[in-house]
């Protein structure tokens, strides 16, 4: 903003005119980038957060499990094959939203894995009761540390790990047929392939 | 039928809208007089179709007419009266029908005081302000139009969102947009100027009026929204350098240095082009707060509901306004010629100092508000920039504006004498140390920051009492010349001492709120205490209140010092079964220097309640100080020779005393 | 959209409880550590809240933020550490003061920039102008009295 200071007096430095004008024009210049900015920016959520997990291995943990036909989840579940890690809640109104969608996913054969956030066992089991269950493995996630050392800042959110234990993709929201479609099956089949 | 009536008068005033931003203009183009002649007609017509509009959704609200779909939305059969007036302006388009409302009624007051403009002048500027008119107008009928049906109608309406329904919050925007939109008059003063390719020191006294009417309506709005995030949020705060506080600061701060840089132009007839460019980017940034805070582009705790069609078109009137007015300056204002020029240590330069340090703080604010977006659609990181960045930015560059602030008034145009204002400013040094040093022996040296600020509000108040004291010649010269002297002071030298003075208010206040806040957080049974600050809190009770719209309930605490009882309290939360929200309702305690602060918490199983206390001293001085600040510019604005309209013929008697 | 969705949610879990922060369990005992937390708290966002730090917001992550951030305090850290610890798992944007490096140098160093150009710029001008002429009252005087005239 500053360079605009002069509406100097051009009068004793004639050589100096063009750039003068060049001075005058610069908020013309900073206001197209603006623009620019905005229009960019229109198009965009401001809300959507990409995680600072990517490409990292995934945090030691170790959770207990909530049913007793499936085994709960640990740090040394994950790795030898690409897998899905779910953070969920039955308290949770767009984990139900999304629960058709995992359980058509689990059902063709990829391995799902569940993460109840802060939620109460028997809340879990009633919500995975009522809708079923596509998690091969869930781990109870207490008090939600589990999440935080995975950077989830609210559920549902949704991890790919490839078969090194590294966090490969996050999605956070609801999955849709859509999301599964364009963003993660490819990316599951990509790792897959390796 | 009412609201067909409003509907028609909207669309009406954008039509006369259209005919005020071409036929005037093309009369001063072409010299015709009789078309100049219609802009004030145009600009008295388009202000009365646009409050029978605005009239006509007042009485859909108070009336509840719930075929309205705007009322539905936001009003409530059961809500009460003043809430169902100020919910017109709670809601995006409602509120977009004020901004219209109050950007006719300063071109109706030009064309209704402005006489003594040149006729061409002044149709160039209310032709500029159709223009504005236009773009709003078009913008409300085309993307938020409160006038539209709906069908079946519902036998009732969603209500307004709890927290909004508070007298602070009530009178918070009307203030606000008649600050912002305010700035609208300098805008069109500027690029008018630009077409006509004159600047003179007439043209800056017709300007400043308007900016500081605009100034002090913006200051006041700025103040009732801080104060109302203080006592409705329950945080204990009252600023959090939110993008949508700060879309409101940064027009503040750009007009601040424009009324500033408008006394040079007027009094030494240089800095046109600063002042001009000034005028456009105060307006600029009144027009980016709105954009920033309707389109959705950054996330805010205030953002009003996201609609990107209203942000392309809003971002399509910033293109054409901004990008505009900034390319007819780049075009028209390089041949603007100064004709004053001046020394390095006078009060013209003061005022330089004064601009670059406010620009510059304008920019700090801008970049701290839109860098997160910027890096965001580049692809890059995204990050969040909070108050630790402004404390480090901000903050810094306010110290030399405050620093100069004292001694600015002192120094004489042209040039002057150094030595000799820093020999009148002994007092406010003597003050500045005593302060520090008081305020070091207070805090036993473990604080900075503190003794910091208070020396620096304590220079700033026996600096800006010293000037006026000089003014006057008090002390100096017999009683009898102290009154008369004191009785001939231009109201806008008064003005300029008083809200001067305001600022060290405000500075104290915040110096001492934000380092010595005090806060207890704890639960407590009914009977219990928590002691605070050297005060006692009992909680006494909670009691069941039923409410309008909402059931409530309150508690009694009782604060004591010493053990002697001196204030009973009432925190309370209330639950609206309708939203399904539980809004608190904070008690706050003052004498004036300090604040007793009490927010009632959850209840918990033990049959205890959360409680959390806070002792806020000296923080009703920040508004205090705001308060003084726009009386000032009141005062300023009583002057004569500024009055709105008033022709200027005393002006000379008035220069005199002040170059005297 | 969906993420919007998710948030607004939460937003609305959040709103529903009072604007209460910090809560009396969440506190530690040992005054100095306290002090320290709160300070932290004052420097992390509150990240499903919208420019909130987590000391001054309600919402359920931010609990655990803040308790995190005493335990993490308890435990002997540093409080760059805990910043470390929290940026690791969230990145920048949890960082209410951003990091100084090349991406964010205009915002740290953009004002600077700007005020030194600004003062560059207003010192040239001055050196550009003439000596200022000899005391012009009498014209200037004349000039106003004929803008004065123009008023009426």
């Amino acid at each position: 903003m500053s360079p605009e200071t002069s509406p100097a007096p051009a009068a004793t430095q004639p050589t100096n005119g063009m750039g003068r004008r060049l001075l005058f024009l610069l908020p013309v210049a900073a206001f197209a980038a603006l623009v620019g900015v905005f229009a960019l920016g229109l198009g965009h959520d401001p809300t959507a957060l990409k995680s600072a997990m990517i490409d990292k291995p995934a945090p030691a943990f170790t959770l207990p499990p909530i049913l007793e036909d499936r085994p709960g989840l640990a740090r040394a579940d994950l790795g030898g094959k690409p897998v899905l890690v779910n953070f969920f809640a039955s308290w949770c109104a767009p984990c139900r939203v999304e629960h058709p969608t995992l359980t058509g996913l689990a059902a063709s054969g990829v391995p799902v894995y569940g993460v109840a956030y802060k939620d109460k066992p028997q809340d879990a089991r009633r919500f995975l009761g009522d809708l079923g269950n596509p998690y091969q493995r869930i781990g109870l996630d207490l008090d939600g540390r589990t999440a935080i050392d995975f950077g989830v800042y609210g559920v549902p959110e949704t991890f790919i790990l490839d078969r090194d234990g590294r966090i490969r993709y996050r999605y956070a929201g609801a999955l849709t047929d859509s999301v599964l479609k364009t963003e993660i099956l490819p990316r599951l089949e990509a790792l897959s392939a390796q | 039928m009412i609201a067909e009536l409003g509907h028609f008068a909207l669309i009406l005033a954008l039509l006369i809208a259209i005919v005020q931003a071409i036929l005037p203009m093309a009369g001063a183009q072409l010299g015709r007089r009789p078309l100049m002649d219609v802009a004030p007609m145009a600009a008295l017509l388009q202000f009365g179709a646009v409050a029978i509009a605005f009239g006509a959704l007042v009485h859909a609200y108070v009336t509840s007419d719930f075929s309205l779909k705007n009322v539905v939305e936001n009003s409530h059969s059961l809500k009460p009266l003043i809430y169902k007036v100020t919910g017109v302006w709670g809601n995006h388009e409602g509120s977009m029908l004020l901004w219209a409302l109050i950007l006719t009624l300063y071109g109706a007051a030009v064309a209704a005081f402005g006489r003594n403009l040149p006729p061409a002048l002044k149709a160039r500027v209310l032709s500029v302000h159709g223009m504005i008119g236009v773009g709003f107008l078009a913008f409300i009928l085309f993307t938020s139009n409160p006038f539209l049906r709906v069908l079946p109608v519902p036998p009732d309406g969603q209500g307004l969102n709890p927290i909004l329904q508070d007298p602070g919050l009530a009178f918070h925007p009307p203030f606000l947009y008649l600050g912002y939109v305010g700035f609208s008059m300098a805008f069109s003063f500027a690029v008018a100027a630009l077409i006509e390719g004159r600047v003179d020191a007439a043209w800056a006294r017709w300007v400043r009026p308007w900016t500081l009417l605009a100034w002090c309506a913006l200051t006041l709005g700025i103040c009732l929204g801080s104060w109302w995030a203080y006592y409705e949020l329950g945080w204990g705060g009252w600023w959090a350098w939110d993008p949508v506080e700060n879309a409101s600061f940064m027009p503040w701060l750009s007009g601040t240095a424009l009324l500033h840089s408008a006394i040079v132009v007027e009094k030494r007839d240089t800095l046109k082009g600063w002042t001009l460019f000034l005028a456009i980017v105060t307006f600029s940034l009144s027009l980016l707060g709105t954009f920033l805070v309707r389109s959705g582009v950054l996330s805010s705790v205030h953002a009003f509901a996201v609609d990107p069609a209203r942000g392309a078109f809003i971002l399509a009137l910033l293109v054409i306004a901004i990008g505009g007015s900034l390319t007819l300056f780049a075009v028209r204002a390089p041949a603007l010629r100064a004709t004053g020029s001046f020394a390095p240590i006078s009060r013209e330069s003061a005022l330089v100092l004064n601009n670059l340090l406010l620009a510059t703080a304008a920019l700090t604010v801008f970049l701290g508000t839109l860098y997160p977006l910027f890096l965001d659609v580049i692809g890059g990181d995204k990050v969040s920039v909070g108050s630790p960045y402004y404390n480090a930015t901000f903050v810094p560059l306010m110290v030399p504006l405050i620093v100069t602030m004292a001694a600015g008034p002192l120094l004489t145009w042209k040039r002057a004498d150094l030595a000799g204002v820093l020999a009148r400013l002994r007092l406010a040094f003597g003050a500045t140390v005593a302060v520090a040093i008081a305020m070091v022996a207070l805090t036993k040296g473990h604080e900075a920051v503190a003794p910091f600020g208070m020396a620096l509000a304590a220079w700033l108040l026996v600096g800006t009492l010293a000037e006026f004291a000089e003014r006057i010649r008090l002390f100096r010269a017999p009683w009898s010349v102290v009154m008369n002297r004191l009785v001939h002071v231009p109201r806008a030298a008064i003005g300029m001492t008083v809200a001067h003075a305001g600022l060290a208010v405000t500075i104290a206040g915040i110096t001492i709120a934000s380092g010595w806040q005090q806060e207890a957080i704890q639960t407590v049974k009914p009977g219990g205490s928590i002691a605070l600050a050297g005060d006692t809190y009992r909680f006494e009770r909670v009691d069941p209140v039923p409410g309008p719209n909402y059931s409530a309930e309150e508690a009694t605490v009782t604060i004591s010092h010493d053990g002697q009882v001196f204030a009973t309290v009432h925190p309370s939360r209330k639950t609206y079964p309708l939203q399904r929200m539980t809004t608190t309702d904070v008690a706050i305690h003052t004498d004036g220097l300090s604040d007793k602060y009490v927010v009632l918490g959850d209840p918990q199983p033990d049959g205890g309640w959360i409680f959390r206390l806070y002792y806020n001293p000296l923080v009703p001085w920040v508004w205090f100080g705001a308060v003084i600040m726009v009386v000032g510019g009141g005062l300023s604005l009583s002057d004569r020779r500024l009055r709105i309209g008033a022709p200027v013929r005393r002006v000379r008697r008035a220069e005199a005393e002040l170059v005297a | 959209m969906t993420t919007r969705l998710t948030l607004a949610l939460l937003l609305l879990l959040a709103a529903a409880g009072p604007a209460l922060a910090v809560n009396p369990d969440e506190r530690l005992a040992d005054p100095v550590l306290e002090a320290r937390a709160r300070a932290l708290s004052k420097e992390l966002r509150c990240l499903v809240c919208q420019n909130e730090s987590i000391d001054d917001s309600n919402a359920d992550l931010a609990h655990d933020l803040r308790v995190l951030v005493r335990e993490r305090l308890t435990a002997g850290d540093t409080n760059a550490q805990v910043l470390a610890y929290l940026q690791a798992r969230y990145g920048n944007f949890v960082l209410l003061k951003p990091p100084v490096d090349p991406a964010t140098w205009v915002l740290w160093f953009g004002p600077a920039v700007a005020l030194a150009i600004g003062a560059a710029v207003v010192i040239q001008r001055r050196r550009a102008q003439p000596a200022p002429p000899a005391p012009l009252t009498s014209e200037e005087r004349a000039r106003v009295d004929l803008l004065l005239a123009d008023d009426k």
